[in-house]
Order: structure tokens, then C-alpha cells, then sequence
């Protein structure tokens, strides 16, 4: 059989590894672009609904699907405004910002395992390359903030950087937990060593590094009840105040890539990444179900991803200084407390520690 | 940047301003506030009022008597019929006049009906400062019951112009308008809509007073107990009791801080003595105490909604004072009777002579004590005017609220006073 399909596929196999990673980085960064798309028209619709509203539901794709044009017409209208830059601003900055904002979101992707053979590097120093990329992320805001020359945007700029540095470290440490539980820092190990079924997910035992990880991730893209930089009912639009148009997209872009990333992350650290939570099961153990694939991993960043819509139509919003004492009087602490119990859970040999990792 | 007067060489204290407002997502309206801030703590805040200024004091002095009583209405744009009702109050005072019982009882419905649409506009608005925006639409789903009981009895929403002096403009209508089906609404979803408004007005609002408690469980379930509404809320703002009377303040305001002081129980006028209803106090005078208390003159409303309706269904009457001095001759008797005819021109077109004196008539609006002091010279219009916005003087302790508090607190600041400019302004 020679169709055109095989002789393609050949041709894939011959091409340099640069070139296919090249194409690999196409397409991840075209998927997450697009999943920011549905994923806006998802929020609205959802918190439409806990809000006994309908949301969007007018604009259409070929007469089809009532609502699924939204994302689609408002990309066109944001990119056909106008980019106002104040004339009192550091124009070079209030440019780079926004693509400094956008970068780290996506090149985080890179490491990310979406399915046993999917990846795009497997960097054994994964974790820090995302801790690392994750850091950077907050240079855009704050840059953002600084170059507007307005006084909302630097405070909010000032509230984003000081929430950083708090909530990076609560979930550095959350994260040294899962390096211990796994003893690697790559991804694809990371994940590897939680199969054996839904109690075997990292969640299980390093629950509390759990819900530290996850508190932090939404506060680490902004997101209610954490949105202070941003904090629309008193510094109005925070750092993008002064944004408008395509410039205001690429931060409203990063914001919600962002949220896929984190959740995505989430599943990998605590929730088995792309494996089945039917694995290690007797009966359905051994069906298709129990198999290892992308769909769920794509099922758990929906998941979580829900969770952060949730919040968001649910939660008041904290006032600054009390998110500064809740990142760090309350989640190091707890994290620091865990990462001891971890300590002496691997010198009784239990959980992640019951299997012998190191060769 | 405002620099410190501060010499020292080494603490050089350089605080800054920052504009808030007049067009802030937060600012109510058309407040602006000059916001004196060391980092994000406010060391002095200076609110900077009359951008809705209107001249509605000086308006009225140009005008028949009954032609001010839309005007009224677009003070507290939210609270519109008790704006009305004291200005009513205070013509009928210097014409000495007593409304009809009936006309009595529908004010008082109107005036708690007021309350709830202004106490569910002011949560609303207050939880989506504080972040919390579910609560806003679900406050807005009751909300237009009641914005269709205002349309159903005076023809619009908002601006009503219902209560006249002598009585109301119109007897309760015996139907409700109701849904039609739509391509965005299925027959089905209709009837649903329309199940509480087959028969008369009267057991519209009595069905909504039924339900409505449940509604507001929901709202607390949302607010109340939520550790992070309480880290906002609780001990900000906080007004001692003899500080709030020495600030004029009145209202939930002035009960927030647990002073017991409500004109509808200290000085009833229609027929608030008759009415069975509780009065809540705060301990605190923080902002939390002020929600609850609230959140309670819900409850109490439709007790007071209920006990209206039930009254109401049982004494058919007359809800106008039958005075041809203040009342126009009826259509029929219009268009046949020259003598009315000409009444009727001249009731609209000259208005009517209030005896020279002068008075003050002050209901409990749901912001406060929302008071008109009344001058008449013996002339067809006010020789003056002057309205008593309880939000006025609740906004002069703005300052003194928020002082040393954060940024974000001046947003709960101004969400717990239920500032609306169209009465500080006026």
C-alpha cells in the first residue's frame, strides 16, 4: 500500500529533528491559541449560566452553533482598534510587554507531556524550566504597569509583582514535594511514577501540597478571588489599563493560556496526567478504558479548568494585603510542614515511596 | 505628586494623588474622590460632589406644586416613590389634607416595595465591588418583578410620579402585563413566566413576598458566612454610634452602628404604627454589620408587603381625597362639562394655592431620612425648596470611613454608604 498518507508519513520520519520540532511547536501553540478561543465563549456561557443568564448566543459559525462565533468576532474586532500608546509612556516597554506577557505562556508548553509519546522536549529539568518560565511571566505585567505611566496601572503592576514572589514560592515548595515524591524532574517521569490506579496520583498522598498548588495557580495567573492586579472595581483595569486593542488581546491571551497551562499542570503534578483513572482496576483494568492517552489529560485540564471558572462567579475578591498574609502565613507554612511528613513517609517507605524508584 | 512638608533628610515622606473617579467602575455615579495615598493606604480622601447637579431645588420654585413630583423621582433615581411621598407629605401638611386610608396603605406598600428594589440594587452593586458579581444578576432577577409592578401601576419603570398629594394617582390595576413567546422564548417558558401574573396585581406581589424570602437565603448563602466577604467587610469603615449622630447620619446607616432610630417607628406617619415589623440594629457600625442590617429590612419589608396586601384585598375604597382642590375633575365629567373642562385646564396648566407657611415632612427612605422642607408664600409654587439627602451627609464622613484603610476598602466604603448622586447632588 502506497498512498499518499504512507508516503507522507516516510517523509516526516526523513526530516530533520529541528524541522519536526519546529512543526510540533506550530501546532501546540495554534492548539492552545484556539483553546483560549473556546475557552473564553466556555466561560461566559458557564458563568452565563450560574448567573441565570444565557451568554453568548448570537453570533454564529456558517449559521451553526449560536454563540461559537463570539471568540472569533472579538479577536477581529480587537485586532482591527487601534493600539492608543500614551504619549507619556516608555514606548519601547508598552510595546515588549505584551509579548512578554504572552512567551512564557507559551513556551511553557514545550515541556508539557500530553500523552506516553507526545512531547515536545523531554528535558529532564522540565520542573525548573517551567518554574523557571513561569517567574518570567510576570516581567510582561509588571513592565506593562511601569511603561503606561499611569498610576492604576503601577499599582497594579506593584500588587502583581509582590502577589509573584508570594505565590511562587508556596508553589516552588509545592512543587518540591512532587520532585520528591517522584525523584525526577521530568515531566514525563513525574507521571510515569503515578500509575497504578487514582490512588496512586500523587494527590493522594501530598493532598495539601495539592490544594497549596492549586491556590497558587490561580493566584499565579490573576484569576479570581486573586485578581487584584487587574482588580476591575478599584484600580479598574490594573496594569492594562492603558492597553487597548490587539495589545489588550495578547495579555487577555496570556491570561487565559495561562489557566490551561496551570490546569494542565496541575493534572500532570497530581493527577496522573494522561493516565486512566480506570487503570489498576480488575475488570475494567483491562479494557480500552484503562489505557493511557491524551483524552485524559484532556479531560482533567477541563476539569480544573472549570474550577477556575467556578471560583470566579462565586468569590468575593481578597484585598491585597490579605493575599500577601494568606500566601505567606498559610500556604508555606503548610507546605513546609509537608514536605517534613514526606520526609518521614520515605523513611517508613509508604506511598510513593512504597515502590523502589531509584533504578 | 504631593511632596511632604517634611524636612528631615532621611524620612522624606512623598505621598501621592490619585484621581478616583468621576468615571471608575466603583464610583456610583459621578463621584470623584482625590485620594491622598501613602502605597495603598489612603491618608486623606476628598470627595469632590455636584457633577449631577441639576438645580432641582431651584426648578421647583418655577413650577405648580404637582408638577415637581417627577422631579422627585429622579433624586434617588433608585428609591424613586419615597422621594415622591415626602414631597407629597409636605404639600399635604401645608393644605391639610389626609389621604384616604386606601390611598394610605398603597403608600406604604409602594414605600416597602421602594425599599426592597433599593436594597437589592444596593446589594447588588456593593457585592460586585467587592468582587463577588453572581449576586449582582440574581439581585437583578427579582429586581425587574418589582420594576414591572411600578410599570403596571404608573406606566414606567423609574420615574413614577405616582403618589399625588391627596392620594395616589390610580387604584391597584386587576391584571399584571404579561410574557409573550418569542424566538428566544419558547411558549413553554411563557406559561412558566407568567404563572404568578394571572390575576391581579395584588397577588403578583403577594406571590413575589412569598418567594422572596428564599431569594434573600440565597444571597446570604453566597455572602454571609464566605470567609473572604467577611475579611472585606468586617471592621472597615467603622462609625461609633455618638460619632454616626454626630455626623447626621440616618438609616442603615445610623442602625449599622446600633443606634435604634427609625422614622417609620418614632414618628409613623400613614399607617406604619399599624404594621407589625422589627427594626434591626447592628453592633459594630462596621460595613458587615451594615449588610446585615440590610440584608434584614428585606425580610421586614415583606412582612410589611404582606400585610399590606392582605389589608388591601379587604377594603376597596376611594385613593384620592375627594377635593377638587388638589384632585382633577374626572374625564367623563371632562368631556362633558364645560365648568370642568376648564378646571381640568387650569388644575394642570396654573395648579393649585398652598396656604403661606412653611413645613418640614421627612419619610424613612431606604437610604435614610430623605426629608423636604417646604416654604410656600400663598402662590401656586414653593417659594422655596430644600431637599434633605440622607446621602449627603453620609458621603462628608467619607474621609473619616476610609482614612488608614487600603484602596480596596474605599470601594466597600462607598458600597456600604449606598451613595446615589442624583440626591447629593440634586
Amino acid at each position: 500500500m502506497h498512498t499518499p498518507i504512507t508516503h507522507l508519513l516516510a517523509l516526516w520520519g526523513t526530516l530533520p529533528d529541528l524541522i519536526r520540532t519546529v512543526v510540533w511547536i506550530l501546532i501546540i501553540s495554534i492548539a492552545v491559541i484556539l483553546c483560549v478561543a473556546f475557552l473564553t465563549l466556555w466561560e461566559r456561557k458557564v458563568i452565563g449560566w450560574m448567573q441565570l443568564r444565557r451568554g453568548p448566543n448570537r453570533v454564529r459559525i456558517f449559521g451553526l452553533l449560536p454563540g461559537f462565533g463570539q471568540p472569533f468576532a472579538d479577536v477581529f474586532k480587537l485586532l482591527t482598534k487601534e493600539v492608543i500608546v500614551p504619549s507619556s509612556s516608555n514606548k519601547f516597554l508598552f510595546r515588549l510587554a505584551p509579548a512578554l506577557a504572552l512567551v512564557p505562556a507559551l513556551a511553557a508548553w514545550a515541556v508539557i507531556p500530553l500523552s506516553p509519546a507526545l512531547v515536545v522536549s523531554k528535558a529532564n529539568a522540565g520542573l525548573l524550566y517551567l518554574l523557571a518560565l513561569s517567574s518570567m511571566g510576570v516581567y510582561g505585567i509588571i513592565l506593562a504597569g511601569w511603561s503606561s505611566n499611569s498610576k492604576y496601572a503601577f499599582l497594579g503592576a506593584m500588587r502583581s509583582a509582590a502577589q509573584m514572589v508570594a505565590y511562587e514560592i508556596a508553589m516552588g515548595f509545592a512543587l518540591v514535594g512532587v520532585l520528591m515524591a517522584a525523584g525526577s524532574m521530568n515531566l514525563g517521569k513525574i507521571v510515569g511514577h503515578q500509575q497504578g490506579g487514582v490512588l496512586a496520583w500523587n494527590w493522594f498522598w501530598l493532598f495539601p501540597l495539592f490544594v497549596v498548588y492549586l491556590i497558587a495557580g490561580v493566584a499565579e495567573t490573576n484569576r479570581a478571588p486573586f485578581d487584584v492586579a487587574e482588580g476591575e472595581s478599584e484600580i479598574v483595569a490594573g496594569f492594562h489599563v492603558e492597553y487597548s486593542g490587539i495589545a489588550f488581546a495578547l495579555f487577555f491571551l496570556a491570561e487565559y493560556a495561562n489557566m490551561i497551562l496551570i490546569s494542565a499542570l496541575t493534572a500532570v503534578f497530581f493527577f496522573g496526567g494522561w493516565l486512566s483513572p480506570f487503570a489498576g482496576y480488575p475488570v475494567i483494568g483491562t479494557t480500552f478504558l484503562a489505557d493511557p492517552s491524551f483524552f485524559w489529560l484532556g479531560l482533567k485540564v477541563f476539569v480544573f479548568l472549570f474550577l477556575f471558572l467556578w471560583f470566579r462567579a462565586t468569590f468575593p475578591r481578597y484585598r491585597y494585603d490579605q493575599i500577601m498574609r494568606l500566601g505567606w502565613k498559610t500556604l508555606i507554612p503548610v507546605t513546609l510542614v509537608w514536605i517534613c511528613v514526606e520526609m518521614l513517609m520515605s523513611a517508613v517507605h509508604i506511598g510513593p515511596w512504597a515502590k523502589p524508584w531509584f533504578h | 505628586m504631593a511632596q511632604s512638608t517634611n524636612d528631615h533628610p532621611l524620612a522624606e515622606i512623598r505621598n501621592y494623588t490619585m484621581n478616583f473617579g468621576p468615571q471608575h467602575p466603583s464610583a456610583h455615579g459621578v463621584l470623584r474622590l482625590v485620594l491622598e495615598m501613602d502605597g495603598e493606604v489612603i491618608q486623606k480622601a476628598d470627595p469632590h460632589i455636584g457633577l449631577l447637579h441639576r438645580a432641582t431645588e431651584k426648578l421647583a420654585e418655577s413650577k405648580p406644586f404637582n408638577q415637581s413630583i417627577g422631579y422627585m423621582d429622579r433624586l434617588d433615581y433608585v428609591s424613586m416613590m419615597c422621594n415622591e411621598h415626602a414631597y407629597v407629605l409636605a404639600i399635604e401638611k401645608l393644605l391639610g389634607i389626609t389621604p384616604p386610608e386606601r390611598a394610605q396603605y398603597i403608600r406604604v406598600l409602594f414605600d416597602e416595595i421602594t425599599r426592597v428594589l433599593n436594597h437589592l440594587m444596593w446589594l447588588g452593586a456593593h457585592a460586585l465591588d467587592i468582587g463577588a458579581m453572581t449576586v449582582f444578576l440574581l439581585c437583578f432577577k427579582e429586581r425587574e418583578e418589582l420594576m414591572d409592578v411600578y410599570e403596571a401601576v404608573s406606566g414606567t419603570r423609574m420615574h413614577a410620579t405616582y403618589y399625588r398629594p391627596g392620594g395616589v394617582y390610580r387604584d391597584l390595576p386587576q391584571s399584571m402585563p404579561k410574557y409573550q413567546p418569542s424566538k428566544w422564548r419558547s411558549r413553554k417558558e411563557v406559561e412558566r413566566l407568567n404563572e404568578t401574573r394571572a390575576g391581579s396585581m395584588l397577588d403578583f406581589i403577594d406571590a413575589f413576598a412569598a418567594r422572596f424570602p428564599a431569594s434573600i437565603a440565597d444571597y446570604e448563602t453566597l455572602l454571609t458566612d464566605n470567609r473572604i466577604w467577611k475579611q472585606r467587610t468586617v471592621n472597615i469603615g467603622v462609625v461609633p454610634p455618638e460619632r454616626a449622630l454626630q455626623l447626621g447620619f440616618s438609616g442603615p446607616m445610623l442602625r449599622g452602628s446600633g443606634v435604634v432610630w427609625d422614622l417609620r417607628k418614632k414618628q409613623p406617619y400613614e399607617v406604619y404604627e399599624r404594621m407589625d415589623f422589627d427594626i434591626p440594629v447592628g453592633t459594630n457600625g462596621d460595613c458587615y454589620d451594615r449588610y446585615l442590617v440590610r440584608i434584614e429590612e428585606l425580610r421586614q419589608s415583606t412582612r410589611i408587603i404582606r400585610q399590606c396586601v392582605e389589608w388591601l384585598r379587604h377594603n376597596p375604597g376611594p385613593v384620592m381625597i375627594d377635593d377638587r382642590k388638589v384632585r382633577p375633575p374626572s374625564r367623563e365629567h371632562m368631556k362633558g362639562d364645560m365648568e370642568s373642562l376648564i378646571h381640568h385646564f387650569k388644575f394642570f396648566t396654573e395648579g393649585y394655592e398652598v396656604p403661606a407657611g412653611e413645613t418640614y415632612a421627612a419619610v424613612e427612605a431606604p437610604k435614610g431620612e430623605f426629608g423636604i422642607y417646604l416654604v410656600s408664600d400663598g402662590a401656586n409654587k414653593p417659594y422655596r425648596l430644600k431637599c434633605r439627602a440622607p446621602g449627603f451627609a453620609h458621603l462628608a464622613a467619607l474621609e473619616e470611613m476610609v482614612r488608614g484603610h487600603m484602596l480596596a476598602d474605599v470601594v466597600a466604603v462607598i458600597g456600604t454608604q449606598d451613595i446615589v448622586f442624583g440626591e447629593v447632588d440634586r
